[in-house]
Parts: C-alpha cells; structure tokens; sequence
C-alpha cells in the first residue's frame, strides 16, 4: 500500500443546468500522505468544495456529476463506490467538519444524541455505551461539563462549542482522513485559534490524515503540510508549505500572498490578486504601494461625539412579565470622531459594538448618554428631524447577500434611497446618478438592470456602498462589511472605501472582529469588551504597544500568517 | 410552562367579551327585530310585545349582553326558538354525527398525507413527484360537488357499495352511511395537505443540517424520517391544529348532500330560520373553540422545537 491515504487523480466535476454545463472542478491531482495536513485554498467558486464535497460523493446529483478521473482512498476508487458503501465510508472512514457551525446541527435533537447516532450506526453500539463514548469524546474536544452539555440543544451553545460538537462528531469513529471546510470562518479570532490548536491536536494524536479548506492562506499556515491552491476550477499550485509560502510560482498564489494585511507592514492601499492576474494573464511586475501616511485629524472639527452612552435590553421574566434584569449592550461608552476619520471597532461577538453602531444611528432605544451630530445632541431630535438626519447617517452591513432585496433590479435599489430623500428631481437625472454611484464603485453599467443574485459576494457588497452613496452621507458605519468576504475580494472592497473616503471626505466606524483589517483601514481604533471600550489609541499604537490584557490577548490570536518554522528555511 | 398556560387560559376571558360584544352588535343592531320575523307582517303589537318579553327581549341591553357572556362559559345556550329544543342537547345530538364523518377522514387524510409528501420528497424531480403534484392540482381544481354528485350516483346507486344518504345513531349502526362521505373529505384534503407538506419537508431537505447527516453515513430514508420530519412538525402542527375547528362545525355540504343530521345541517336551519339563540351559540362555540386550539398547537410546538420556550 502506498504512504498516501488519499490520491485525487485527474478529477473532474460537471453541474449539468438548464444553461449548459460548467466544469467546477477541472483534470485537478493531489495526494493526502497518512497522517499529514494538506491545505486547500481558492476563493469562492474556484471548486475547492466541490473537490471536498465529491471525496464524499456528497455533491447533489442531478445537476452535479462526477465526469472523470479518480479518487483512491486507501487504494480503493471512491467513485465507483456504490451509494451503499459509501455510506459505510463517511462518517466513519472519513469525515467532515462543515463552514456554519450555527446551521449544520440539527436544532431539535441534543448535542450529545447528534454525536452518538454515529457511533450507533457505524460502531453498532448500544446507546448506554454510545453515551458513554460521546461523553469521552466532549471532553476531548474541551467541553465543560460533558455530562451537562449532552442534553443541550445546539441553540444553548455558543458558536465555537457548536464547532467543537462537529469535531466531536467527526472525530467519533477514528476516522482516517478529515475533511475540514472553512471550520473556522464563522468564529471569533479567540476561538479561531482555539479550535486551530485543537484540530491540530486531535490530528497529531490520532495520526490521522486531514484536508483543511480555506479562503484564507493565513489560517494554515500552521498546521498544513502541503498546500494545494485552486484557482478557476484548476490546481495551479501544489507544494509543500514552506514553499508556497517563501516561493510561490502561479501569479494567483502571489496575489493571495500579498491581499491578506498585515500587522507588520502599513501600506496605503493593499495588493489585490488583479495586481498578479488579469484575465488569466500575470502581471509580470506588480505595483508597489507607499506607506500609509497618518493622517493630520487635529484641525479637522468634531463630527461626532458620543458621551457616556448606554443602550440595555430588558430581561422579562415572573408571571406579569416584570424587567428583573438588563443585558448591558453598551456600559457608558465615551467617543469622539474628527471629520474624515476613520474609527475602528474591534471585540469579539457579543461584545456590544454592532449594538453601538446601531445606537448612534439611533435604530435602538438609549437607557442614557448623548449623542452629539456636528455639536447637536441628535438624542433629543424628533422622528421626522432623525429622518432628515439619516441622509448624512449610512451603514453598511454584514451580509451582501440578505441585505439586498432579490426582487428589485440595481437600479431601483439604488434609486429608491434617492426618492426618499429628494435627490435628483426626475428619473433620468436618478438614473444618471446611478450609472455615475456604479462607476465609483468599480461596477458596469450593465448592471443597472441585472438583479442583485446575479453578481458574487464582492460585487453585491460594492452595490451596498453605492447604496448608501447614493444620497452623499458624511458618515457610514460599516458593521462586519468585509467580514463575508472572500480575503482576495475583501482587499478590493477596503481600498474601494478608502478611495470613496479620499474622494468625498467620508467619516467612518468601522466595525469587525478581525484585527488585522481595522488595523490596516482605521485611524483610531477602540477595543470592546463586555459593553466598554477597554483600550482607545490610534492604531499604530493599539497594535504596537497595547496596554491593556484583553488587547493582547486579541492580538496574539490572529494567525500570524506564515509557517512557524519559517525563519529557519 | 404552567405559568405559561394559566396566563393564555385567562387571556381567553378578555377574548370571550369582545366576540360576544361583537355577536350582540351584529343581533341587535344589524339583525333586526326577530319578533317581525318570527310572527310575520300581521302580528299585532300586543302579539309583539309578548313574545318580546317571553324571549326576554324587554330586558335592559346589558343584562342580554352578559347573557351571551355567560353562555361561553356555562354552555348553557337557552332554547331554540324553532325547535324549542335545549340547545346544549342540539349541540351534543349533532357533534356526533358530524365527528363521525369529519374525524375519520381528517385523521386518515392528514396520515396518508404525510406519508405520500414523505415518499414523494425522497424522489423529489423524478417522475413519481411530478405524477403526484399534478394529481394534486387536478383533484383541487375539480369542485367538491362533482365527486359528491358522482360517487353518489356511481358507487351508491349504481354499484350500491353504500348508502345514499341518511344516519343512524349508534356504533357500529353509523358505518355504511359516514363511509362516503368520509372518503371524499379524504380526497378533497388530500391535495392541498400533500401539496402542503411537500414544500415543508423539502425547505428542510435544503438545510445544513442534512448535509451533516449525509455526512455521517446516514440513509436518506433515515434523514427524512428522523432528523427532516421533526424540523418540518412546527407548520405541519399550524396547518393541522387551524384545521381542528371545522371538524366540529361540520361539512356544510357533505352533511346536506348525505343528510347527515350534523351541525352543518343544524347551523344552516338556524340560519334558514331566524333562529338567533342557535346562530348565536354556533358563533360563541367557535371562537372559544378556536383560543383552545390555538393554545394547543402552542404546547404542541414545544414538544417538537426545544427552542421554543414557553413564558
């Protein structure tokens, strides 16, 4: 038998639609060694789930098919395995830990029943001894009070302890090869990083085999052996780690190489892969961006100040409803912002800084403080003068893809803020603004008619932005807007704000909970934690030079970005 | 929970006064005067005021208002006008025969639902769930008077399967006259149930959660049983708990087309009639019917969605 668990032998992947067929996945080969980590990187849409999805033979068919080449696992070709021996293969054999921790358990049945229905159907236990098992395996994966959180529902846990529960469930049968896709997109850095050192762990003990995917190269930089990148349905690149990372070959290898930022460099604007490969043609010298330059804020006037403001939700409870308690949201939080500055919100969730933004926009109930518009203390303002407010006041949220209505064409999206609020007198002068908003944000004017589930993440998300352009604010919050995103996608939506904000002299908050990003695109940052800003400093100094223990502890989970052994190469 | 069941039994008592303001409104204002009805054009006044006052008609408006309230808790109605009869014993004499067709076919037709959405959801785009859906749009879109009609025409008279029409009081003495009946609610159901389920078991085959079950090595078979069914309990329980009201009431025309003496029929006498005491307890009835059913579709939903938290 050969040292590979796993090889992926010129595989090829169809979806046969009513609008022709697309190859998602094209004459692609790589092995999995016994018990090493191999990484798989593209961003969306480049096939690296399909390639996952179709080592289980779990891509829905019809429409999708397998349409050539080989899966060996162990030697053995997967794809002519019947649905039968398949299933005696997942789960058991091999196993997977999906992107959404939130939505891929069932929320009717316990967490600890979710776990040991694998080992009842592959192992044949019998429940008392599958309980006992599962209770093993929770503990393993660091759940506090196994015996406790057993009879949980998913929705009773958080969002890392739901990921913990996959791996628990994946882990059950000892499986040989994992497949692990995006595991931790969806989480906090905290977490991330805890869940990071855990696989890790897991794999290391039980010399297992593991195929982690993910968007973002940074995140496996630790813990991946190989590294395959995908890029348009074909493998450009397979090497080692180190490799890929101290000499990567294929130009869209490089772009994702350079898109991610960085904590140590502090350039004005960040690469995009474009700057690599356009049209599948490299670049062969790629351009080089200044240093940020700090911006000189001190003669600009006050455009916002917040003062010692709280927003708390009621907790009811007794027979008539009572409030017996509140949930501070927002615990006395201070601020000030310059005009054309650009104030980064980090913290983990639940923290408080969405709630935050929310209550500057006054779309939450105060508990207490003020809110000061260009010296006006907007808490005291009517419905109708909040409203007039709102032209110069625009957020811009997290998912592309909710926040847009599917039934309306760009056009109406973008003109119906407009309407509102008188800009423009007729149609075609709106219509004009539209194809000029589209232009700003790097969009066709073909767009104009398309529908919003017609274009990609990124694009969706520059069609928010032209939104809440279209009625020339002087102020946007954007809460998590990059967060959704793709990293090669997200260096083009944050140059795209920082050029809108040259251009129109926009002020912003920029909310996230990824540091590395508030770093790169903020002024002045504010760290969150449980309601209260705990550290405030420009954010050279917040990341350089943090003062606070919760800070660091922030700090020290970003992935760092490259291999641990790296200096030693 | 408790709490939580005590709070909604007493929310009924405020529920109760505003349908029973709304049913004295409509009786005395818009209704109006039932003794013209009742004795016709050439009543004297004397005639009138008499009867007024055997009715109870003379007495002050908000004593005849709390009369109605009343009802709805003692079901204690009065007397028909028409029949004279206790209407309390009406009710009871006609729930019977009512049930006795409404139940079974509601219970079979919602089961044999289920089952055929179950079957056609695992061969969902194939040609089993194409044949099924157009035969569901086909038997809604043909009316309800055309299979009444027929069946009664072809397996009654012509082949004498069944009886006509009629009912007999007594198990097992009502049988050959609610099977019938039964059967075509059962087909007039199925078809929106089917159509119903179908689109629920199928929103929920699409979730993540499926996925993780393929992934574990489940069989489909399993996945739809166990983990699919349980998610879609949540609709199916509103769609089948709205439906538990009109049981009662009865079929309208299935109970006038099989003479079956059933609370459709009696309602619609009533109606014919004039006979406000009977109309009035039929429209008391089914707003108290439809709070308790409603709380119950409410504890029926924690059952199936922890999630879901009674307070």
């Amino acid at each position: 038998m050969s040292e590979n668990i796993l090889e992926v032998k010129n595989l090829s992947v169809e979806f046969h639609t009513p609008e022709g067929i697309t190859r998602a996945v094209n004459d692609i080969s790589f092995d999995i060694p016994k018990g090493k980590t191999v990484g798989l990187v593209g961003e969306s849409g480049s096939g690296k789930s399909v390639t996952s999805f179709s080592i289980m033979k779990l891509i829905p068919s019809p429409p999708g098919k397998i349409a050539g080449g080989q899966i060996l696992f162990e030697g053995q070709d997967l794809v002519q395995f019947s649905e039968e021996k398949m299933r005696k293969i997942r789960g058991n054999q091999i196993s997977m830990i999906f992107q959404e921790p939130m939505t891929s358990l069932n929320p009717v049945f316990k967490a600890g029943d979710q776990i040991a229905e694998v080992l009842q159907i592959h192992k044949k236990m019998s429940q008392k001894v599958a309980m006992e098992k599962t209770l093993f395996l929770m503990d393993q994966v660091g759940i506090p009070k196994p015996s406790q959180k057993y009879h949980a529902y998913p929705h009773e846990m958080s969002g890392g302890q739901k990921q913990r529960i996959m791996i628990a469930m994946a882990m059950a049968c000892e499986p040989k090869l994992l497949i692990a896709d995006e595991p931790t997109t969806a989480l906090d850095v905290t977490i991330q990083k805890q869940v990071l050192e855990l696989m890790f762990d897991l794999q290391q003990k039980y010399n297992m085999s593991m195929l982690f995917i993910t968007h973002d190269l940074s995140v496996i930089a630790d813990i991946a052996d190989d590294v395959a990148v995908m890029y348009r349905s074909n493998l450009v690149e397979f090497d080692t780690c180190k490799k890929i990372f101290s000499q990567p070959r294929h130009p869209y290898t490089k772009g994702l190489l350079a898109c991610r930022p960085n904590l140590d460099k502090n350039p004005c604007r960040l690469l995009t892969v474009e700057d690599f490969i356009k049209d599948g043609v490299e670049i062969e010298s790629p351009k080089v961006y200044d240093d940020k330059i700090e911006k000189n804020l001190d003669s600009e006037d006050t455009l916002l100040e917040i003062k010692n403001l709280k927003t708390y939700f009621p907790v009811k409870g007794g027979f008539w409803g009572r409030v017996i308690d509140n949930v501070k949201a927002v615990d006395d939080v201070s601020i000030k912002i310059k005009k054309g500055e650009t104030l980064g919100l980090v913290g983990e969730s639940g923290c408080g800084k969405t709630t935050l933004g929310r209550s500057i926009l006054r779309l939450n109930p105060l508990k207490s403080g003020n809110i000061l518009y260009k010296g006006e203390d907007i808490t005291l303002y009517s419905k109708k003068e909040m409203r007039e407010l709102r032209k110069k006041m625009q957020i811009i949220f997290q998912d592309p893809y909710s926040s847009l209505n599917p039934r309306m064409t760009i056009v109406d999206i973008l003109r119906e803020p407009m309407k509102i609020h008188n800009i423009g007198t007729n149609k075609n002068e709106r219509v004009d603004r539209c194809k000029w908003l589209l232009e700003k944000v790097g969009l066709n004017q073909q767009a104009l008619n398309r529908y919003p589930h017609e274009f990609s993440g990124g694009q969706r998300q520059r069609i928010s932005i032209a939104r809440a352009l279209a009625i020339q604010p002087e102020f946007i919050i954007c809460d998590e807007s990059v967060s959704a995103l793709d990293v090669s996608v997200q260096a083009q939506v944050l140059n795209l704000l920082l050029d809108l904000q040259d251009e129109f002299k926009l002020t912003y908050i920029f909310i996230s909970h990824d540091l590395s990003v508030v770093n790169f695109i903020s002024d002045n940052v504010g760290v969150m934690y449980s309601g209260k800003i705990v550290e405030y400093n420009t954010a050279r100094n917040i990341y350089h030079n943090p003062q606070e223990e919760y800070t660091k502890t922030l700090l020290a989970a970003i992935p760092k970005g490259v291999p641990k052994d790296f200096l030693t190469v | 929970m408790k709490n939580y069941i005590i709070k909604r039994l007493l929310y009924i008592i405020p529920v109760i006064f505003g349908v029973c303001f709304i049913i004295f409104v409509l009786f005395n204002l818009v209704g109006g005067d039932p003794t013209h009805m009742l004795l016709g054009k050439h009543a004297t006044a004397q005639q009138m005021e008499e009867l007024r006052r055997t009715l109870g008609l003379d007495r002050p408006l908000l004593y005849q208002y709390f009369d109605i309230v009343k009802s709805a808790f003692t079901f204690d109605f009065g007397r028909s006008w028409n029949t004279k009869q206790e209407i309390s014993t009406m009710i009871m004499d006609g729930a019977i025969p009512s049930l006795s067709v409404s139940l079974p076919g509601f219970i079979l037709s919602s089961i044999l639902g289920l089952i055929i959405s179950v079957v056609v959801a695992y061969y969902r785009g194939r040609k089993i769930d194409t044949v099924v859906r157009i035969a569901c749009i086909a038997g809604m879109s043909i009316s309800s008077l055309a299979y009444i009609l027929f069946f009664q025409w072809f397996f009654a008279y012509k082949l004498s399967l069944f009886e006509i029409s009629g009912y007999e009081y007594g198990f097992p003495n009502f049988l050959p006259y609610i099977l019938l009946p039964s059967i075509i609610w059962i087909i007039l159901s199925i078809g929106p149930d089917v159509r119903f389920y179908r689109t629920v078991i199928l929103d929920e085959i699409y979730q993540d959660y499926v996925r993780t079950a393929r992934a574990k090595g489940l069989s489909e078979i399993v996945i739809l049983l166990k983990h699919v069914l349980k998610n879609a309990m949540i609709p199916i329980i509103t769609y089948v708990v709205i439906q538990l009201p009109f049981l009662i009431l009865g079929a309208l025309l299935l109970e006038s087309f099989f003479s079956i003496p059933g609370l459709g029929g009696i309602t619609l006498n009533a109606l014919n009639s004039s006979d406000f005491p009977v109309i009035k307890a039929m429209a008391v009835l089914s707003a108290v019917a439809y709070i308790l059913f409603s709380l119950l579709s409410d504890i029926l939903y924690t059952v199936f969605d922890p999630r879901i938290k009674l307070k």
